[in-house]
C-alpha cells in the first residue's frame, strides 16, 4: 500500500451549532479545505470563535462535520482514531485521581497497548518531557506548566503519527509558554510527528510552525497559509531574527482586520440574542 | 514544631477541655436535681442509678435480641435503598432529559416528611420488621438517588472527551472516568442515607412495633422503669455514634483507594 500523500485531508468542511433560525445558531466553519503534510507542524490561528478548535475536533473525529469530509492517512474519519492521533487540550484534562504515571499508563490502556510495554513507554515519555522525577505526583500537586508537560507525555506515549494540540499552552504565563515552546520544537526535531497546533499567539505560531493557516472571522474559513522556512529545533535566538519579525508582522496584518470583524460580529450576535430573549418575555413565552 | 502549630494544638486541647467541663456540669446539675432539689425519681432517675443499669444491661447481654432486630432492619433498609438509589440514579444520570424530568421531582418528594407513610406501611406490612424496613428504605433512598444523579451527572466533560479520544470503551469509561469522578459525591449521599435509615428505623420502632431497641425503650417508659430506660437511651446513643464512626471511616477508606 502506498502511503497517502497527506497526513490529514480536509475537504469542504462546514459546521454549524444549533439549527438555522434558532437564536443560538452559530455557523462556525464554512467550506474549509486543507492538506496537512506529513511531518509538518501546522498552526491554526484566528480570532476567537472562528472555528479553529472546531476544525481540530473534526479532524480528530470528536465532532462530525455538518457537511464535508476528513481523511486521516487516507482513511475517512467517522469517530475517534486513538491509533492514528492523540490530543493535547488547553487544560491538561489529566485524571485528578491518578498520578502522572498512572495517567500515562491509563491512556495506553485505553488505546490498547500491551500491558508489558506500558511501563517502559510511560518512562520514556516522562523522560522526554523532563518529568521523570514527578511520576508519582498527582496533577493538583504540579504547576500549570508541569501539568501540560504531563499531558504532552501522555499523548507522546500513545506513539501516534499525529498530534492535535488545542491551545495547549494557552492557560500558561508567557515565560512558561516560551520554554515549553522551545522544548516542543526540540521534541519535534527528534520525531517525525505531524502536529496541528491551535493557538492565539502570533509569536508562538511563528516560532513553532512550518506553516501557519490564518482563519477569517466567523463563519471561519482559511484565509491564507504562510510558510515559516526555518529548521527545527528552533533556538530562542530565532525570536530576535529579522525573519521572525517579518513573518509575525505579516500575520498581524492578516489577523488584525479579522479580529475587528469578529468583535463587531460578536457584539451584533449578542444584541440579536438579547432582543430575541426580550421578545420572548414580551409575548409571555417563558419556556 | 513551629509556634503556630503549638498554638492550634493548645487551642484544640482547650476546646476539648471545655467540652468535657460542659458535660461534667450537666451531669452535676442532673445529680443535684435528683438529690438536693427533689425532682421525682420516676421522671428523672439518679445518674448513678442509670450507670448501674447501663452496666447491668451491657454485662448481662439483655440488649442482644433487640439490637439484632434493629440492626437487621437497618441492614435490609439500607441495602434496598442503596441498590435502588445507585442503579436508578445512574440510569437517570445518563440522559440530560431524564435528569431534567426526575431530579426536581425526587428533590420535591425528599422534602416531604416521609414518616407520614409509616401508618400505611404498618397497614400493608404489619407491625413486624417489614414496615420498619420499608420506611427506612424509603427515607434513605432519596439522598442516595439524588447524590448519585449529581455525581454521575456532573462529571467534567473534558475528561470524558479525552478518554474517548484515547479509545476508552464503555466499561473503561465507567471504571476509570465516571466512577472515580462521581464516587466522592455518591459516598456523601450513602453516608447521609445510612444516618437517616438508622434514625427512621429506631423512630418507627418507638411508634408501632413488637421488638427492637426503640420498642424496648418505649416499653420501659410505659412500665415507669425510667432508670433502665435512660440506660438504654445511652446505649443506643453509643451504638449510633459507633456506627456513624465506622461509616465515616469506611467512606474515607474508599475515597483513598
Amino acid at each position: 500500500m502506498t502511503p497517502a500523500p497527506s497526513a490529514i485531508s480536509v475537504h469542504g468542511v462546514s459546521h454549524q451549532f444549533g439549527d438555522s433560525g434558532e437564536a443560538r445558531h452559530v455557523q462556525a466553519l464554512l467550506d474549509t479545505s486543507l492538506e496537512v503534510v506529513r511531518g509538518e507542524l501546522l498552526c491554526l490561528i484566528g480570532p476567537s470563535g472562528c472555528g479553529k478548535s472546531t476544525l481540530l475536533n473534526i479532524m480528530g473525529g470528536l465532532i462530525a462535520p455538518t457537511t464535508g469530509s476528513v481523511t486521516v492517512s487516507g482513511k475517512p474519519v467517522r469517530g475517534p482514531l486513538p491509533r492514528d492521533l492523540a490530543f493535547v487540550f488547553q487544560e491538561s484534562a489529566l485524571f485528578p485521581w491518578n498520578t502522572v504515571f498512572e495517567n500515562i499508563v491509563l491512556g495506553m490502556t485505553f488505546q490498547g497497548v500491551a500491558k508489558a510495554e506500558r511501563r517502559d513507554r510511560a518512562g520514556r515519555a516522562l523522560e522526554a518531557v523532563g518529568l521523570l522525577d514527578f511520576a508519582e505526583y498527582y496533577p493538583a500537586q504540579l504547576s500549570g506548566g508541569m501539568r501540560q508537560r504531563a499531558a504532552l507525555a501522555r499523548a507522546i506515549s500513545l506513539e501516534t503519527e499525529i498530534l492535535l494540540m488545542d491551545e495547549p499552552f494557552g492557560a500558561l504565563d508567557e515565560q512558561t509558554r516560551m520554554v515549553l515552546g522551545e522544548d516542543l520544537s526540540v521534541l519535534l526535531s527528534r520525531s517525525n510527528k505531524t502536529i496541528v497546533f491551535v493557538t492565539h499567539s502570533l509569536g508562538e505560531a511563528v516560532f513553532l510552525a512550518d506553516r501557519v493557516a490564518v482563519f477569517s472571522a466567523r463563519p471561519g474559513t482559511i484565509k491564507q497559509i504562510i510558510t515559516v522556512d526555518a529548521p527545527h529545533p528552533r533556538k530562542p535566538s530565532f525570536m530576535t531574527a529579522p525573519k521572525f519579525h517579518t513573518l509575525r508582522d505579516q500575520l498581524y496584518g492578516l489577523l488584525h482586520d479579522e479580529i475587528r470583524k469578529a468583535m463587531s460580529e460578536t457584539a451584533q450576535a449578542r444584541r440579536r440574542y438579547d432582543q430575541a430573549g426580550a421578545a420572548k418575555i414580551d409575548s409571555g413565552d417563558r419556556t | 514544631m513551629n509556634s503556630d502549630g503549638r498554638a492550634t494544638t493548645q487551642q484544640r486541647l482547650l476546646s476539648r477541655l471545655m467540652q468535657i467541663a460542659f458535660i461534667a456540669v450537666l451531669l452535676l446539675l442532673w445529680s443535684l436535681a435528683t438529690t438536693v432539689w427533689g425532682v421525682s425519681r420516676i421522671l428523672l432517675p439518679n445518674p448513678l442509678n442509670v450507670w448501674h443499669q447501663l452496666v447491668e444491661v451491657v454485662s448481662s447481654g439483655a440488649f442482644i435480641p433487640d439490637l439484632k432486630v434493629t440492626l437487621g432492619e437497618l441492614t435490609a433498609a439500607f441495602a434496598i435503598a442503596m441498590s435502588l438509589g445507585v442503579s436508578l440514579g445512574y440510569s437517570i444520570s445518563r440522559s440530560r432529559f431524564l435528569i431534567k424530568v426526575f431530579e426536581p421531582l425526587l428533590a420535591a418528594i425528599y422534602a416531604i416528611p416521609i414518616i407520614l407513610f409509616l401508618p400505611l406501611y404498618v397497614l400493608l406490612l404489619g407491625l413486624g420488621p417489614g414496615s420498619k424496613i420499608a420506611l427506612g428504605a424509603t427515607i434513605s433512598f432519596f439522598p442516595i438517588v439524588l447524590s448519585t444523579i449529581a455525581g454521575f451527572g456532573n462529571v467534567d466533560r473534558r475528561l470524558v472527551i479525552v478518554a474517548r479520544s484515547m479509545g476508552a470503551n464503555d466499561l473503561q469509561m465507567f471504571r476509570h472516568v465516571l466512577l472515580p469522578a462521581a464516587l466522592p459525591v455518591i459516598l456523601a449521599g450513602l453516608r447521609m442515607g445510612f444516618t437517616v435509615a438508622l434514625l427512621s428505623v429506631i423512630a418507627s420502632e418507638t411508634i408501632a412495633s413488637f421488638a427492637g431497641l426503640g420498642h424496648h425503650i418505649v416499653d420501659l417508659a410505659e412500665n415507669m422503669d425510667t432508670a433502665r430506660m435512660f440506660a438504654y437511651i445511652v446505649f443506643v446513643i453509643a451504638i449510633v455514634a459507633f456506627l456513624n464512626a465506622v461509616v465515616s471511616r469506611l467512606e474515607r477508606w474508599v475515597r483513598w483507594r
